[in-house]
Formats: structure tokens, sequence, C-alpha cells
């Protein structure tokens, strides 16, 4: 590789060719302060905090986009370049409102923080207009709002969005002053193709997309001594929730997490990571029925609610390859007020379901009208990873202190294939797990599925399961289904079974999860996860004597008839702006409850 | 039509217009009567006089001697509509419906002039003649050669008058590398405002590589009071078309674009119009004159954004794309137009090419100064007599520009300040009008060239009120990408705003000063960084303007609304 060599600061650094100022500067100790850019994602020098001198140059130039050349002289730090960075802040402070301290984003924003690094002291404009009000702020969603007031138009959302999920379902709308990143004509999020994974909230930098705050909810329920609290935490949460109390990404906190839950007060604190066992043996089943019964193949997991929004509305026409398994989130919430309910003697009237995930879509699946099989609504209110960390804050919980606890009985078990779950890849391999020894009856050789784990786009593999060959697939972000998907309409795809998790890296990096979350952090958890398998005393779901106890006791058997009542589903073809014409209006069209 | 078809179609139509051109004809006619049928003339009226004209020549008999054609603009817009009458080239103003009746009896058929319809000079002197004229007098058209001389859309009236000459020769005798080096002779720069050397450019694309490269053509004219690209467009448009494809040729592309602003709907008529005529004689699209060369163009139809006009945003808009700029490099000319090597040269940068290929480079550089060579085209406007489009050799002074063409300051006003270069220029106070007008020059004095705007102010503008115009302009332009200019350009006007409203307070011409250089330096594109530049340039020569505002809450040219005041009288 060609390399140049230039100077910053004084200091001669060589560099390949083609790279930019701001990644020359990095190599030498230079931090240049960036509120635009996102490696790889976006690049495109709107927010001109990143300016710099480049001797000959006429006017200041914006690091991230600037390619270096040989014989460059550059000065990050000039008094020119102090001023314009303090002054564009001062603009952008200029149109966002003064209130840091009741906004979601308070003490993790970078707007602020960058502020108080440049030293910025003052806003000396005099009465300056703002560009938008409260009557903007968009709660179409139940997911996630957009406050356009605290918008600095970065587009790291619409850059996401677009590049990583090709969705494309905001961007720049206006011109000028009255510029606004939503979604065509300014909708509510809830009318267009959003799929509410809340990526965008991830990478927002400031408080202008944040995920729903359903945590008043849970305190009034919490508060109600009438009402029975029960909460799940999904197998994403236990690796991500510590960051929030200054700990490493990836430590596996599972045990702090039950025990923070009931200092707040839940009467009941289970495990989706059960029913992620429960899904497996469901899946698992149905896999085998469509493969030895001549179903439709591929099948491909349905754990996602992104993913299922997005398949709904861009490939209505493959709905049939969706395993009809509902979530975990989803089989928990009709478990709880039938079974648990039941076997606690409650009326499930007074159950109060909380799920704490990782994802700002679970709230869009939890509302969802079809899932309602326990005759309420399975889940009442979804929790981001975020928003839990947030009511334990208010309570003071001293994270580094909690003791560890286990979990409530009876949907408290699980194992470590559903802790896998959590990444992207997991499914697949907790499904093998369970689906070789199902087929076999022999233990499978190495239960380690290494070939569809880690951040690869797309991943395959292809196993021998007694006589057969099953071909795999593993696909994370929606720009990367979209590949998949082509290819099975195309009739290209010669899989079994696909794995399709919306967000980068799958759930760990869901868009509830702690913020930041990049590519280091995602690795991190990754990491978390499969260190949480490796220490679980049972690491295939068939094996999990709860899930045996829940069959013998109250389902019956797998894929049976209470199975299909409350642990399967039906999808719906919405299309992207409509439900295209000659699609039944549910996928199984048959006659679910 | 290979290359003798069109030497023989420019003989028969040369013989057609001889008479324009102050040579025998040889069929019958004894006069034509050329009808300005500019933008500028239709609005006031033109369409009535040019049917009284014809109903006159009629009744009169004269339909076999007098040639009616309706032309593009001529120039004098203020005095429309107009009609010069060859072979003298009587040079009529304001003519209404009601002078054709005298035009036709005394002059179509007694041969004598109509005085009182002559442009009269502010010394009472009469210029019967577009030869006699001070306005046209230290002219020199390059760019606007066949305005106002010819049938706009008739390819016939621009055949004969050397046009599609420039491509025949390209194609017969020259390289592309020969065609780049000639345009790098002329000396000629970008005429949309950055003032690039265009040879360099092309010498750009032709020295990349690609399976595809594009000619782009940027007619997205939207500095106010600027309107030279349009009369281009619409009165010579096979001039732009016949440049594009020589840039094809010499830089290897056979698809160009040309970008036309929604506003300029007869541009776009015309430009249209004259495609499909190319197209039918074999002039443009496959095997151009029978040789192995295609090209074909385009239209674009902008949406109404004036920041298209920057290069990057209007490729982005070409590409179905919003129009925002994006930063540069990678430039045009590396990846340019859906990522392929392009060249984009504003429509008067264009409409110079064919004179340079017919006559050489060194004839173009032998007009202007040192470093801005050739000519180039202003509108005159504002507090002018003669406002209109002009096109001047680089070098010629302000006080000509002013005083001789434009004829003065009229109502004995005191000339303030001449604004160049439109919202991303400056002022020029009464003490530089003997400055030669070329792109260092300008620049040294704060403003610029810029496409070509020339706005004539006179003691009555007050030039806080004028730099907040410009600015509130620009702000209402700004695409909204980068913070300086979204929000920077903003709050500059908000101080303007206060400032004229009597509401200044100290310290505001310092923040005014300190935001607009830093917008300068930090904002994306060329519509913010020069911005804030009619600000600074009149804050430059009038600070004293300024001042008694925030002071003395008063406006020097009583243009400004303040609050009343106590008891000064």
């Amino acid at each position: 590789m060609a390399t140049v060599t230039l100077t910053i600061d004084n200091i001669k650094v060589e560099v390949e060719q083609g790279s930019t100022i701001l990644e020359a500067a990095k190599k030498i100790g230079i931090n240049i302060p960036t509120l635009c850019y996102m490696k790889d994602i976006n690049a495109i020098g709107a927010c001109r905090i990143c300016v710099v001198e480049v001797q000959g140059a006429r006017a200041l130039q914006a690091a991230c986009v600037t390619p270096v050349a040989e014989g460059m002289v550059v000065k990050t730090n000039s008094a020119a370049v102090r001023a314009s960075r303090k002054m564009t802040l001062e603009l952008i402070q200029s149109n966002h409102p003064q209130e840091c301290n009741t906004c979601l984003r308070n003490n993790n924003c970078e707007l602020q923080s960058l502020s108080e690094a440049m030293g910025l002291k003052e806003i000396r404009f005099v009465r300056p207009a703002q560009s938008h009000s409260k009557d903007d702020i968009d709660n179409s969603s139940p997911s996630i709002v957009r406050d356009p007031r605290k918008c600095i138009l970065c587009r790291r959302c619409v850059a996401v969005c677009e590049k990583v999920q090709g969705v494309k379902c905001i961007s720049a709308v206006n011109r000028g002053f009255e510029t606004i990143v939503a979604p065509p004509f300014n909708q509510g999020l809830m009318d267009v193709n959003c799929t509410m994974c809340g990526q965008c909230s991830l990478v927002c930098p400031t408080g202008a997309i944040t995920e729903v705050d359903d945590t008043d909810k849970v305190w009034q329920a919490l508060d109600d001594p009438n009402k029975h609290v029960v909460v799940q935490t999904a197998p994403a949460v236990r690796v991500a929730i510590a960051e929030e109390f200054g700990m490493e990404p990836g430590t596996v906190s599972t045990g702090k997490l039950v025990a923070a839950l009931r200092r707040l007060g839940f009467d009941s604190v289970m495990d989706t990571d059960f029913t992620a066992d429960l899904t497996i043996i469901e899946e698992g089943n149905e896999f085998i029925k469509r493969v030895t019964e001549g179903g439709v193949l591929p099948m491909i997991t349905s754990c996602s609610p992104g993913w299922i929004k997005y398949i709904e509305m861009y490939y209505p026409d493959l709905l049939a390859h969706l395993s009809t398994c509902k979530s975990p989130q989803q089989m928990f919430g009709a478990l709880v007020k039938t079974f648990y309910a039941e076997k606690k003697g409650i009326d499930p009237a007074n159950i109060v379901s909380v799920s704490i995930m990782p994802c700002t879509a679970k709230k869009f699946e939890a509302q969802r009208d079809e899932l309602k099989d326990s005759g309420y609504q399975d889940v009442d209110v979804v929790l981001t990873t975020r928003e839990l960390a947030r009511m334990l804050r208010e309570i003071g919980i001293d994270w580094e202190n909690l003791p560890e606890e286990d979990y409530d009985a009876p949907m408290g078990l699980s194992t470590g294939a559903a802790v896998i779950f959590g990444a992207t890849g997991g499914v697949m391999e907790a499904a093998v797990r369970t689906v070789y020894e199902v087929i076999t009856k022999e233990p499978m050789p190495d239960i380690n599925l290494t070939p569809v784990r880690g951040m690869e786009g797309i991943k395959e593999a292809t196993l021998k399961v007694g006589d057969l060959d099953v071909k795999v697939a593993v696909a994370h972000t929606l720009g990367n289904a979209r590949k998949l998907l082509d290819k099975i309409r195309a009739g290209e795809a010669d899989y079994h079974f696909i794995e399709i998790m919306c967000c980068p890296g799958g759930c760990i990096g869901g868009g509830g999860q702690p913020i930041p979350t990049n590519l280091e952090v995602r690795l991190k958890r990754i990491g978390g996860i499969y260190k949480a398998d490796e220490a679980m005393p049972i690491r295939k779901s068939h094996e999990n004597p709860a899930i045996k106890a829940i069959y013998e006791e109250f389902l019956g058997e797998p894929l049976g008839e209470k199975s299909h009542k409350l642990l399967h589903t039906y999808y719906v073809p919405r299309g992207v702006y409509r439900k295209p014409e000659g699609l039944p209006d549910k996928v199984p069209s048959g006659d679910h409850h | 039509m290979n290359f003798a078809e069109l030497e023989l179609l420019r003989a028969t139509a040369k013989e057609a217009i001889k008479l324009r051109l102050g040579e025998e004809p040889s069929d019958n006619y004894k006069y034509h009567v050329l009808v300005c049928g500019g933008t500028g003339c239709i609005s006031i009226g033109c369409q009535n006089t040019l049917e009284a004209l014809r109903k006159a020549i009629d009744s009169h008999g004269l339909q076999d001697t007098v040639k009616v054609v309706v032309t593009g603009c001529m120039g004098t817009c203020e005095m429309g509509p107009v009609i010069t009458v060859f072979p003298e080239g009587y040079y009529y103003c304001r003519v209404q419906p009601e002078d054709a009746e005298e035009i036709v009896t005394s002059h179509l058929k007694l041969g004598k002039y109509v005085e009182r319809l002559c442009y009269h000079a502010a010394d009472g002197s009469v210029q019967p003649r577009k030869s006699d004229m001070t306005f046209f007098k230290k002219q020199k058209r390059n760019a606007l050669r066949n305005c106002g001389l010819i049938n706009q859309t008739s390819i016939e009236e621009y055949i004969a008058m050397d046009g599609y000459k420039a491509l025949a020769k390209v194609l017969q005798e020259m390289t592309p590398q020969q065609v780049v080096d000639e345009v790098k002779k002329s000396g000629l720069r970008g005429r949309g405002g950055a003032g690039f050397p265009t040879g360099v450019k092309w010498q750009f694309v032709l020295d990349q590589k690609a399976d595809q490269k594009y000619i782009v053509c940027n007619g997205d004219e939207g500095d106010p009071g600027a309107f030279m690209d349009r009369s281009v467009l619409e009165d010579d448009p096979y001039s732009v078309i016949e440049a594009m494809t020589i840039g094809g040729f010499a830089v290897g592309a056979n698809k160009g674009y040309a970008y036309i602003r929604l506003e300029y709907p007869r541009a776009i008529e015309h430009f249209t119009k004259a495609l499909n005529r190319a197209r039918e004689v074999g002039l443009l699209g496959n095997n151009i004159l029978g040789t192995d060369f295609s090209f074909d163009i385009e239209i674009r139809v902008g949406a109404g954004a004036f920041v298209c006009g920057e290069e990057t945003a209007l490729l982005a808009s070409i590409e179905g794309r919003r129009g925002e700029p994006r930063p540069r490099p990678p430039f045009p000319a590396v990846s340019g137009l859906f990522g392929k090597p392009t060249v984009i040269n504003n429509v008067e940068t264009w409409a110079n090419i064919c004179p340079i290929i017919i006559n050489g480079g060194d004839w173009y550089a032998s007009m202007g100064t040192e470093k801005s060579k050739g000519t180039k085209v202003f509108t005159l406007a504002g507090k002018i007599t003669n406002t209109g489009l002009v096109e001047v050799p680089m070098g010629i002074t302000l006080r000509e520009m002013v005083e001789d063409i434009g004829g003065g300051v009229p109502g004995g006003k005191a000339f303030k300040a001449a604004q160049t270069g439109g919202p991303s220029g400056g002022c020029i106070p009464a003490a530089y009008l003997d400055t030669p007008i070329d792109y260092e020059n300008l620049a040294a004095l704060g403003s610029i060239v810029g496409s070509g705007g020339m706005i004539i102010v006179d003691e009555g503008t007050c030039m806080v009120d004028l730099a907040k115009f410009y600015l509130g302009f620009t702000q209402d332009e700004s695409c909204g990408k980068c913070t300086p200019c979204r929000i920077g350009t903003k709050r500059m006007l908000e101080i303007l705003e206060r400032i004229t409203k009597g509401l200044g307070k100290e310290g505001d011409l310092e923040l005014l000063i300190e935001l607009a250089n830093s917008i300068k330096a930090s904002a994306l594109c060329g519509l913010g960084q020069t911005a804030p530049n009619p600000v600074l340039s009149t804050l430059r020569y009038f600070r004293d303007e300024y001042e008694a505002h925030i002071k003395d809450k008063t406006c020097p040219a009583g243009v400004c609304k303040m609050p009343r005041k106590g008891l000064k009288s």
C-alpha cells in the first residue's frame, strides 16, 4: 500500500494513501473532535467541528473528509481552528434547547461534553430564533421519539437507517434553517416504513432521537399494591446493563441484574432466557417438521421484531418462510398470564407483565393486536436497558456492591443456548444444538458452532445432521437481510434455515442498549455472551429441566394444541406504504385462534 | 448530415441573413425588422408590438420586401420593447403598437428613420443606429454574439452565423488534446463565478481513464440580478449545444446534461427545441456529421434551489438526490456525475468555446487583462440609466461601465457603489471607479466578478439594508447541511435586522464580523463561504452607516425605519 508523509502540528506522520487527516492525526495521538462523523458510516463534513488548517487552502478543511496528501502541512489547534470550532458550537447551541438537566441524554450527550471540552462559556446571540418547537416532536411511535429541537443535523441517524439498515425512513426535509430530519413529508415514524429498530437512537449524539420512556408506567405498577408485577430479562441485557454503571462492556452481570430488579420491587423476577429455550424446542420441532413433511424452506427465525416489521413491509410475499414461533418475549408474556397465573393462583387481570429488552422494536411488538393470546395484553410494558438503568439510578443502586441473586421459578431457569440468543448467530447455534440431538439421538460432538459467530454480515455453514446436509445462513442488520431475501426471491437460496437479527451484532447491539454502542463495544458484549454460555451448567435447550416440566405440567407437547395457541403466531403483510394487492390478511392464513 | 452538406446549408442560410450583416442580399428583402423576444421585452409587451408591426407591414403590402424576425435579447432591457431595423441597424426603443404605423410609413416605405423612437442620451444627443450607441460601442460580444441578431431556435440562422463551424473543425482537423490545448491557450476561466481555468479542468477529465465520462452545463443561474445565462439559453441555445458536443469530443464523453432552473421556462422550451432540431439534422446523437463520434444531451430541470448552482449539489440533483453540496475532493473532474469524471461548466463559459475554436486561443487571450482573458457578460441593473446585458473585454473600468455603457446614474443622483457578484460578492465604492474590472482586482477590493451581476446603487440606498437583502437571500437559500451556513447566516441576519430596526447595540459589529469570518472559513461550500461577503464588504467601506444605525439610531440614507426619538429635529 502506497503511503504519504505529512506534517500535523509539527509532527511528521506517514499514513496510507487515501487516509483522512482525522485518521492521520489519530495515529499520532491527536483526537480531532467530531460530531457528525461516524467511522465507515457517515463522513459528510457537515457539522464543521473537525475543521483544521491546511497550509495553502483558502478555507479551513473538515478533517473527517479531507484526504491526506504528500507534504501536506496541517494545524489542528491553531487560534483560527479553535475559534472556528467554538463558534460552530456556539451556533449549534444557539439553536438547541438549553434544557440539559431534564434531557434523557443528560451526562451522556456528545454536544454537551464537546461544549464542555471546547470551553464554551456563553451564547452571545440575542433571543436567537429556534428552528423547531415542541409542536414538532414526533410521539407517533410506541418505540422512538423524535425531538427536532434537539437535532443538530449530523445525519448519523439518516446514515445508519440508509446504509446499515437499508430502510431510509428518515432524511433531511425542508432546507436551510428549517431543515429537519424526518420521514418523507414530515410524517410520524409510526406512519412510515420505520422498523422501530432504534439504531438511530443509538447513534444520535444528543437527545433528538430517543426511546419512548415508559419508566413511569412501571413505577405506577410497582407502586400499586393490587398489582402483581412480573419482569423478564432478555439475554442481551445482562451483558450490557453494567455499562450504565461504569463497568466494562461485556461484563456479565446476570445475578446483579436479578438483585437490582428485586430492589425495584418486582414481585417476580424471571428470565426471557427460559422462553428462549422454549423457542428452540418449538422452532426446532417446526424446522424438523418442515424438512420432513415438505414445508416452506428456508425457514427463517422470528425473534427480532424490527426484522419482522421489515419483512412484513418489504418482503410480504416471503412471510411463509418465517417460523410461526413468537419471540421469546411474547412466549413469556403469554405464559405469565396463563401458566404462571394458574400456578400461583393469581388473577391474570392483576398481573402486570414487564420486560427488559435491548430493543426499541420490542415496545412495538408488545402492542401488536394479535399478541393477546392469554386473553390480556401478553406483555404490558417494555423497558429498554437504558430505561431500566434510569430507574436503578433513581433508587441509588450501587452496582458494584450488589449481591448476585437467582431468578424466580417457574420461568427462571435457562441454558447457555438461551444466553447466546443475544449475539448474531446465537439462535442458529442454539437451534442446531437441539435439532442435531433430536434427529440423531446422539450428543453433538462439538456444540460450539463457531462459523456462525462474529461480526461478519452474512455467515454460512453446512452441517451433517444424520443423513442430511443442513445448510444454514445467518445475517444481522436489515441491509444484510435484504441480500438473503433477494436470493430467496430469485430462487437462488438453497438454505434450510436462516437466522436474521435486525441490529448489528444481534440483540447485544440493539437500539435500546447503553450508549455508546459501537463496533468495539459490540465485540466486547459478544465476548460476554459466549463467556456466559460457557459458564452455564446446561448449554442445550432440550436439557433444561424447567422446559421439560412446563411441557409435562402445562403445554403438553411441542407444536401441540396449547403450544399452537400460546407460542405461535401469524404475520401481517403490510407493504411499505400500503398492503400489496393479492396477499392474504395474515400468514399463515389458517385458523390461528 | 455530413461536412459537405453542412457547408451547403451554411451557404444557403447565409444568403438569407446577409442583409443583417451589411452585405448585399440576393433575395428581394429590403429590410429585416428584428423584434426583441427576450424575456425582458416579452414582459414589457413586445408581443403586441410585433403583431402591430406585422399588421402594418401587411396592410402596406410590404410583406415581400420586409422580413420580420423575432430574436433574442438585444441587451437594453430597460428600453423594451426594442427593435432593430437592418441593413443600417436603426435601434428603436420602447416601441408601442401604435408606433408601428409610423415605422412602416416613414422608415420602411420612405427610408426615413423615426427619430423620436431612437436612443436619446443623457446629454440630449440622438444615437439612432446601434453603431452610434455608446451602450454598444465599448462592448465586445463573444458569448452574446448571436443574441438579438438571429431567430432564437432556427438552426439555419445559427449555422449562417458560423454555427457548427467549430464542431466541424474539431471533428475534421483536431485531436482531443489539441482542443483542450486551444481552450487552455485562450485563458478562458469559468464564468459561473469561481473563475477556474476551463482548459485545465478539461485536461483533468481528458486525463482520467473511465468507461464513462460526462459533460454538464450549469444553467442554474440564480444570483439576484444576473440573467446572462438565461439569455444565452433562450436566445442562442445552439451555441451551448455545439460547445458541449465539442467538450464531449475533447474529454471523451458521449453524454451531456444541461441543468436548467425551473424558473426559466422559455430557456427550457428553446433548449428542448434546439436539441430536437440538432438531432433531426444529425448534429447531435449518433455519428455526428457522419463521423464515429456520438454525443447526446438531456435536460434536467432544477426544482428551485439556488444551492444547486454549486457544482456538487447540481450533480446530486441530476442524480435524483437532494441538492446538497458535498466536500471536495474528489472534484467532479475525478468523480463527478454518477461517480464518473465530469466536466461541468457554466452556460456562459460554454458560449465562449466555439469562437475560441474558430479563431484560436490566442485570439481570445488577446482580449482582457493579464490573468483575466477575454470578455465577460455583465448584467447592469439598479440605479443606472441603461439596464441590461452587456459583454465587455476584461479590464474595462468600472467608470466606463457605469458612465459610458450604463449612461450614468439617473435622476441627478450620485453614484454610491457597484454591487458585483451578487449574494457572494461585495460593494465597490465610488473611490474605485477607475479600477479595471477583472477577477484579481475585484477580489482585492473585497468583491468578486462572480457570475457578472452588477447592481448600481446611488446615494438613496442604505448599505446596511442592502447587505441585509443579500444575506436574507443566502440565508433563505442555504441548503441546511453545514452548521456555519445553516445557523450562522440566520444569526447574522438577526443582528442586521436588529440594527436596521434601531435595536443595535454595542458589540454587534464585532460579533457580526467574528461570525462572518468564521462562516467564511468553515462553511462546507461556496454558498456558505461567500455568504458573509456583502456584509463584510459594506462594513469595509461604509462602516459609518452601520455605526449611525447603532449609535445614533439613524439611517443616513433614510431607508430604515428607526424608532421615533425625542426632540431631535
